[in-house]
């Protein structure tokens, strides 16, 4: 299978013979750097490897298209309870630029004690079966061969069932996972010392996967009540998984932070996040840091959350990061939306480029404030360490609520979460091992006794068993489905006329989901418009109308609402006229032609027609018209009688005449265009000038009846037009 | 335990061990605190085991997640479960001279327990 960029991707030949599929690799992957690289005559230093098909910033048509790619890996969360709906999203999100796909998990299934299989829908994530990764690590293997880049599948091994979705995610070729015993622990409350048992193994998988791990420290910033007081307790919180993680077997370079800058605007931002972020990364050197962007104070704003993320990114270029997590900037407002994922992912694209070599030309001082917070960080954090010591160990300083208070330690408010050592889910699940305790499989954590039956493999235990699912991987035992009812055929075939029909629906996460978004302003305080807002959109006949956004224009004037609703019809794109695309050449292949071969045209607004404004646009340098490709334009004004004009096409010889005429009563316009192309015929000229006309109640094919070379309508642009002439010139060239 | 007591901010007299220390210094001091409060944690996990550890393991030896899930439930109902989960499989399978699947899937169906327990030397409690 293959994909082809102008097609969709067909889910159901997808999973095909899934239950035989092999990923192609295990094991993370990092971008390769292009230093200096030259993209459109633009030298980069911190990019690398284009893409080989991409979609790049909507401005890239100014620039030949490049697509420059930052250097550290992007991520983008993707998981809107059914997973084949986000196997879409992931292809959407590859072609701007994501290679780090992070996959949430289902809400509950921290406590699952098991693996969950088949193909459930989830409820704010996806439930993480076998299936289901196989079948998305099969359409990321095809997407990064559309893109040219390798991908990166993340999830998340936590919860009760950690070590065996570590052995699942290492069987199918998962790349990367969060795995942090603390939060099992602190948001979970999952049994600490199961917690702590069960991560030593799962990292130990993770290890021999080459997988990626990154930890859970940020939710702590999420979860404070101010965010920033928990800077010391962060340090504290990465360095116990950082080492658990070293002394489990992992090598420092797969183990990643997750650090988010605490604070947002309207606190002074930088003020706080700078040293914190500096603190971090020197007492944390040789890890990896993945930069995820502030989620505590995301409002239902888009332009609001945009704008931290960007300050965000200032952030990882003023220091470092090796992967940018992007959090879309609907977060605050609903369950991720597709065109929300894309924004982010562009907006992490944009600014990183836009920064590009900024610390070739700024350096952050050594001396003063910076560094004084910098050093009193660390301080703090060492003597958040010295106290758990003091309690008697990580255990009791959790059972004495020491993490998440709200104080700036050694600051204390007494409102840290508190679990007890022999409580949560799961206690008293964890058993000594005997003497003779076995596993009899590879990447396994702690006491072995395999030389009991073969002292030769020791360091080989699989062999007792002729290889393992890690080395055999025909031994993996696949469970297709469970759920006679819950599962992804039974949703495939409910949209199925969105995919094999020629119906159209709107949708912002799921096929045929039939959601919109309605932006309006109302002259009304914010109440009134929120409520007025819900009348209006059951006037427009959506259901299910939800205001999700309000903001204060002025509180008597004006409030800008944004709300949501379903549509309850399809579209038949059989039904629709659309017309052909205007035709285009890059910019460079106008101006090329123009230099080479020279271009001079004459343009007027015929008849009695005073409505240059139009013209003006096609012409003028300054609104994008055709003098920029150099093209000389003679404009001879408004109201042109038609010889007039053809006389002086002849005077300066020119390639072509372009007249404008916006009247069209009694087709008057179509009227002067046949005299234009009779007159032309008539001087001996019109075999050697291309004759165009415009204006907004122009119809192309109309125009050409009357025996012009070509007519542009409303929303012409002098692109098209100078496209059009280079074509037809060279038609001309080529015919004498 | 109780929670501990509120404090105020008594950050400038805590550090006063620490405020002559040379930058290298407080970042050894930090790292050798970690491995300190990781140390017994991870001696823990040296010497214990849990259901989904031994559920991971069948899984690596071949098993689906359902069977692994009845194997551990009933390897722990024996208090087998320090032996390993794996263990019992392999020697059943070693006792039996048949295939790895065979035995779980034997014992999954309650047959050779017995065997299973007089091969590791105890008895039935």
């Amino acid at each position: 299978m293959k994909l082809d960029l102008n097609k969709k991707l067909d889910i159901r030949e997808l999973m095909k013979d899934i239950e035989h599929y092999q990923p192609k690799r295990r094991g993370w992957t990092w971008r390769k750097h292009e230093p200096h690289l030259n993209m459109d005559g633009y030298e980069y230093l911190e990019v690398s490897t284009p893409l080989k098909q991409s979609v790049g910033l909507p401005s890239s048509k100014y620039f030949n298209n490049i697509d420059p790619q930052p250097l550290p890996v992007i991520t983008t969360e993707i998981a809107s309870g059914r997973f084949e709906d986000d196997i879409r999203r992931m292809r959407m999100a590859a072609v701007h630029g994501a290679d780090h796909i992070m996959v949430i998990r289902t809400a509950g299934q921290s406590h699952f004690d098991g693996l969950i299989e088949g193909t459930p829908q989830g409820v704010g994530g996806v439930p993480i079966t076998r299936k289901q990764v196989r079948i998305q690590r099969k359409a990321l293997d095809l997407i990064e061969e559309e893109v040219g880049r390798p991908i990166n599948y993340h999830s998340y091994v936590s919860g009760v069932a950690g070590p065996e979705i570590a052995v699942m995610f290492a069987d199918e070729g998962v790349n990367g996972a969060h795995q942090d015993p603390q939060y099992n622990v602190l948001y979970r409350n999952i049994n600490m010392v199961r917690s702590f048992v069960d991560a030593a193994e799962s990292k130990k998988i993770m290890a021999y996967a080459n997988m990626l791990q990154i930890d859970g420290a940020h939710n702590a910033n999420a979860t404070a009540k101010v965010a920033w007081k928990v800077m010391p307790e962060l340090l504290v919180q990465h360095a116990i998984n950082c080492m658990y993680s070293l002394r489990a077997g992992m090598r420092k370079e797969y183990i990643a932070l997750s650090t988010v800058p605490p604070i947002a605007p309207p606190a002074p931002d930088l003020r706080i996040n700078l040293p914190y972020a500096v603190a971090l990364r020197e007492l944390f050197k040789g890890f990896r840091i993945r930069a995820q962007m502030n989620t505590k104070y995301m409002e239902s704003s888009t332009r609001e959350a945009t704008v931290t993320h960007v300050l965000n990114l200032l952030i990882s270029k003023l220091t470092s990061c090796d992967i940018q997590s992007t959090i879309t900037p609907d977060e605050g407002r609903n369950v991720p939306w597709h065109m929300y994922n894309v924004e982010a992912i562009d907006t992490a694209k944009q600014v990183l480029i836009g920064l590009d070599g900024l610390m070739e030309m700024v350096e952050l001082k050594e001396t003063g404030y910076l560094r004084e917070k910098v050093r009193e960080l660390k301080e703090r954090a060492v003597l958040f360490l010295e106290e758990i010591l003091a309690v008697g160990g990580y255990f009791n300083a959790v059972n004495l609520g020491f993490f998440i208070d709200s104080g700036y330690y050694p600051e204390r408010n007494g409102d840290g979460i508190a679990r007890k050592i022999d409580g949560g889910i799961a206690a008293n699940t964890v058993y000594k091992r005997d003497e003779d305790y076995l596993a009899p499989v590879t990447a396994h954590f702690g006491y072995n006794n395999v030389s009991q039956y073969d002292p030769n493999l020791v360091h080989n235990p699989s062999a007792l068993i002729d290889g393992c699912t890690f080395e055999k991987r025909e031994k993996i035992i696949f469970i297709d489905e469970l759920d006679e009812n819950d599962n992804v055929y039974h949703r495939l075939a409910e949209t199925e006329k969105y995919r094999s029909t020629s119906l159209l629906k709107p949708e912002v996460e799921w096929l045929g989901d039939g959601t919109v978004m309605v932006d309006l302003v109302l002259p009304t305080d914010a109440r009134t418009a929120e409520y007025a807002a819900i009348e209006i959109g059951k006037k427009m006949n959506l259901e299910d109308v939800e205001v999700i956004h309000r903001e204060v224009l002025h509180p008597s004037e004006g409030t800008r609402i944004q709300f949501k609703g379903k549509v309850t019809f399809d579209i038949d794109v059989n039904d629709l006229v659309i017309p052909e695309p205007p035709f285009e050449l890059t910019d460079a292949e106008i101006t090329e032609f123009v230099k080479t071969h020279g271009f001079k045209i004459v343009a007027a607004t015929i008849g009695e027609d005073e409505h240059s404004v139009g013209l003006r646009e096609i012409i003028d340098i300054k609104h994008g018209g055709i003098e920029k490709y150099g093209i000389e334009c003679t404009y001879l004004g408004t109201s042109v009688p038609i010889e007039k004009l053809v006389d002086a096409a002849i005077e300066i010889n020119a390639d072509a005449i372009l007249a404008s005429t916006i009247i069209s009563h009694d087709d008057i316009h179509y009227k002067n265009m046949k005299k234009l192309h009779e007159v032309a015929v008539e001087k001996g000229i019109r075999d050697r000038i291309i004759i165009v006309c415009g204006g907004t109640q122009v119809t192309p094919d109309l125009a050409k009846e009357q025996g012009v070379d070509a007519g542009f309508g409303r929303g012409t642009k002098g692109s098209h037009v100078a496209s059009f002439l280079v074509k037809r010139k060279k038609e001309l060239l080529n015919e004498s | 335990m109780d929670k501990i007591n509120t404090r105020l901010d008594d950050f400038e007299e805590r550090r006063e061990h620490l405020k002559n220390l040379s930058d290298e210094e407080l970042h050894d001091y930090f790292w050798k605190l970690a491995e300190q409060v990781v140390s017994p944690l991870i001696d823990l996990a040296y010497t214990h085991t849990t259901p989904s550890i031994e559920r991971s393991v069948l899984l690596r030896m071949g098993f689906s997640s359902l069977e692994a899930k009845t194997l551990v439930d009933k390897v722990i109902d024996h208090h087998l479960i320090g032996k390993g989960a794996g263990h019992v499989v392999y020697k059943l399978a070693k006792l039996k001279g048949i295939s790895i699947r065979e035995a779980g899937l034997a014992l999954i169906e309650d047959k050779y327990w017995e065997e299973v327990l007089e091969g590791f030397g105890v008895m039935k409690k």
